[in-house]
């Protein structure tokens, strides 16, 4: 290896160790902290891994007032979410996928501009229609919001899916007896089943994070995140580490899943079968 | 079982852009029917019109006498093998094959039944159970083309399905096809841009420009008797020869005015010719028509040798004479040298004569 190129590769190597570390070493003690029985998170110099495993501080979270019903809303919001997204998400991907249709371009452009308001700016006229349509403090007036969230990448996501199973397949299916629904179903629908799975992944894990909308449009129901969020200043270290481990898991389980879908979403790796 | 297809009048639009314009065809049952054009003629939008994956815009289209133009495919009786094979990823090599009778409810030990016999035609019975990803392009191939014949369709369609082999497979597919064809019967309508496969394969070859056929002939006819300068210089490989030449008379004697030089004619076209004295002519002829001499004597036309290529069969000549570029075919043995002058008689009996203004081939019968 030359000299110049191994001293690029030894600076980018540098540079993404340097990265990671910078996301990882949070993440790493919040997840050790989590673990730590109570008073050894105060202890200092505080030992890199702890001297036992404890679930304590996982009990005492768990147990504190409101998360466990918190926790139930977050997971009733956020399949609420994605039912609501894949339901009108990919059959809007499918249609801009397949389809030529008069306003198309303006369509996909119209659907990135949605993402351009700050949720902040709407809170206000949001949280005033919620109490006039009765939504307010409702489980699926949060769900709704978290739609609107995450529709637009839902479009764009499964577009990508779908662009990547050859329109030819389902032409296929088509003279070979199958209706044009059929096709979608028998042909299209299995191809783009793993990606759709990782779309749905994405939406679950929006609506899981959502803190903002879900502050202002709730009272008595709040999601996890809100509970944590109107709760966190009045609570313990060791409450705050384990609510964050908390809200950091399905983020982390679902990168894992999607790792492989990621380059597939952004169009990248739409080749050959 | 084959049916006949009969299209009228049939217009495709995309857009401003006529794709396929209000044509007239009639493929006989049993036929195989060559759509042979460059790219964007049209060809693949009519095979499309046929399978009925493209709305026609007005026109009708039967088939069996039956009219479907309204029908989607899958009520249609066809089958169509793509370019691209479209053999479904997440289904076995059997299952594909099967995929068209489970769709109709068959029975599950004929679907199987079916599918094996198919699959021996073609050489695919040792694959049933592989994925399409563990196929090579060949073998994919071949499944599809199983897909479609399993079906018994009474029409088989086949968008440019060679395409996509290299070329020695392509060589041996198509002289498979042919014997497919033969065994089947099936009324076949097969699209491609390489018009050796069009020559090798077609009963009749209609030759496709911009949306219109220009000629609809048994090969051979495409080949000797091209309707149009266009079809002349699309067929054949090197393409149809053109000059430049105008009719004369002398001394009671009709001929062609090369430049200089002059062609005799055919003693039929004498009296044909006489009363287009003085018109401009395009003249066509076929590099394997036309007999090279050393050197220009005893009225041969004096073309000089531009490039000679040694294609082993045969030696190709690129000369010029005049203004005009010709493609000559001569044995290999004759050495000629770049730059030395040459005389080119052409065998009279293979001219053809096109208008210079519209390309159209002059009739004389």
């Amino acid at each position: 290896m030359s000299y110049p190129r191994l001293l690029r590769r030894t600076l980018l190597y540098i540079g993404v160790t340097a990265f990671a570390l910078w996301v990882l070493i949070p993440i790493f003690f919040i997840g050790i902290s989590s673990f730590t029985p109570r008073n050894e998170i105060y202890a200092w110099p505080k030992p890199i891994i702890p001297s036992h495993f404890s679930l304590d501080t996982m009990r005492f979270f768990l147990n504190s007032y409101g998360v466990l019903n918190s926790l139930l809303n977050s997971v009733w919001v956020a399949l609420l979410t994605l039912a609501f997204t894949l339901a009108v998400g990919a059959p809007a991907g499918y249609a801009v996928a397949r389809f030529f249709f008069r306003g198309r371009e303006a369509f996909r452009l119209g659907i990135l501009i949605t993402r351009m308001f700050p949720t902040a700016l709407l809170a206000v006229p949001l949280a005033v229609t919620f109490i006039k349509w009765g939504l307010y403090d409702t489980l699926i007036g949060v769900a709704l919001i978290h739609t609107a969230m995450a529709l637009p990448f839902a479009v764009i996501i499964t577009t990508g899916i779908f662009m990547g199973v050859p329109k030819d397949l389902e032409e296929a299916a088509m003279t070979l007896g199958c209706s044009r629904f059929g096709a979608f179903a028998r042909v299209a629908l299995p191809l783009a089943l793993p990606g759709l799975a990782a779309a749905a992944m994405f939406t679950f894990v929006i609506s899981w994070n959502e803190v903002f909308a879900a502050t202002i449009l709730t009272v008595n129901n709040r999601t996890l995140p809100a509970h944590i969020l109107t709760t966190i200043q009045a609570s313990p270290l060791y409450f705050r580490f384990a609510g964050g481990f908390f809200m950091i898991l399905p983020a982390l389980l679902f990168m894992f899943f999607i790792r492989r879908y990621l380059f597939h979403m952004w169009g990248g790796a739409t080749a050959e079968r | 079982m084959a049916a006949e297809i009969r299209l009228e009048k049939v217009r495709k639009t995309f857009g401003k852009v006529v794709a396929v314009k209000d044509m007239d065809l009639l493929v006989e049952p049993g036929e195989f029917l060559v759509l042979l054009g460059p790219s964007g003629c049209g060809k693949t939008t009519t095979l499309r019109c046929i399978a009925g994956l493209e709305r026609v815009d007005h026109g009708r289209v039967y088939i069996g006498g039956r009219d479907v133009t309204e029908l989607p495919p899958s009520k249609r009786g066809i089958a169509m093998v793509f370019q691209s094979y479209a053999v479904f990823p997440h289904m076995t090599v059997a299952q594909n094959i099967g995929f068209g009778l489970r769709m109709r409810h068959a029975p599950k030990d004929e679907i199987k039944k079916a599918v094996q016999e198919v699959a021996r035609l073609l050489q695919i019975d040792e694959l049933l159970d592989r994925y399409p990803s563990q196929l090579s392009g060949g073998q994919r191939q071949r499944v599809a083309v199983a897909r479609a014949l399993v079906m018994r369709p009474e029409v088989l369609l086949m968008d440019e399905p060679l395409s996509n082999l290299d070329a020695l497979l392509r060589l041996q597919m198509r002289a498979e096809l042919k014997k497919l064809h033969r065994e089947v019967g099936t009324t076949t309508v097969y699209v491609t841009h390489d018009q050796i496969e069009a020559l090798s394969l077609g009963d009749r070859i209609a030759v496709m420009r911009e949306g219109e056929i220009m000629q609809l002939d048994a090969p051979n006819e495409v080949y000797d008797m091209p309707a149009n300068v266009f079809v002349g210089g699309f067929i054949g490989t090197p393409p149809m020869n053109f000059l430049r030449a105008e009719v004369r008379k002398e001394d009671g004697r009709v001929y062609l005015a090369v430049g200089d030089f002059s062609v005799e004619v055919h003693k039929e076209w004498q009296e044909k010719l006489e009363g287009m004295v003085g018109k401009k002519v395009v003249l066509g002829i076929r590099a394997e028509n036309i007999e090279v001499r050393p050197t220009p004597e005893g009225g041969a036309l004096p073309a000089q040798v531009v490039v000679s290529e040694p294609l082993g069969a045969q030696q190709l000549l690129t000369v010029q004479v005049g203004k005009d570029v010709l493609k000559v075919a001569t044995s290999p043995e004759l050495s000629v040298a770049p730059g030395q002058t040459i005389g080119l008689v052409l065998t009279k009996a293979k001219i053809r004569l096109f208008d210079e203004e519209s390309g159209e081939a002059l009739k004389f019968d």
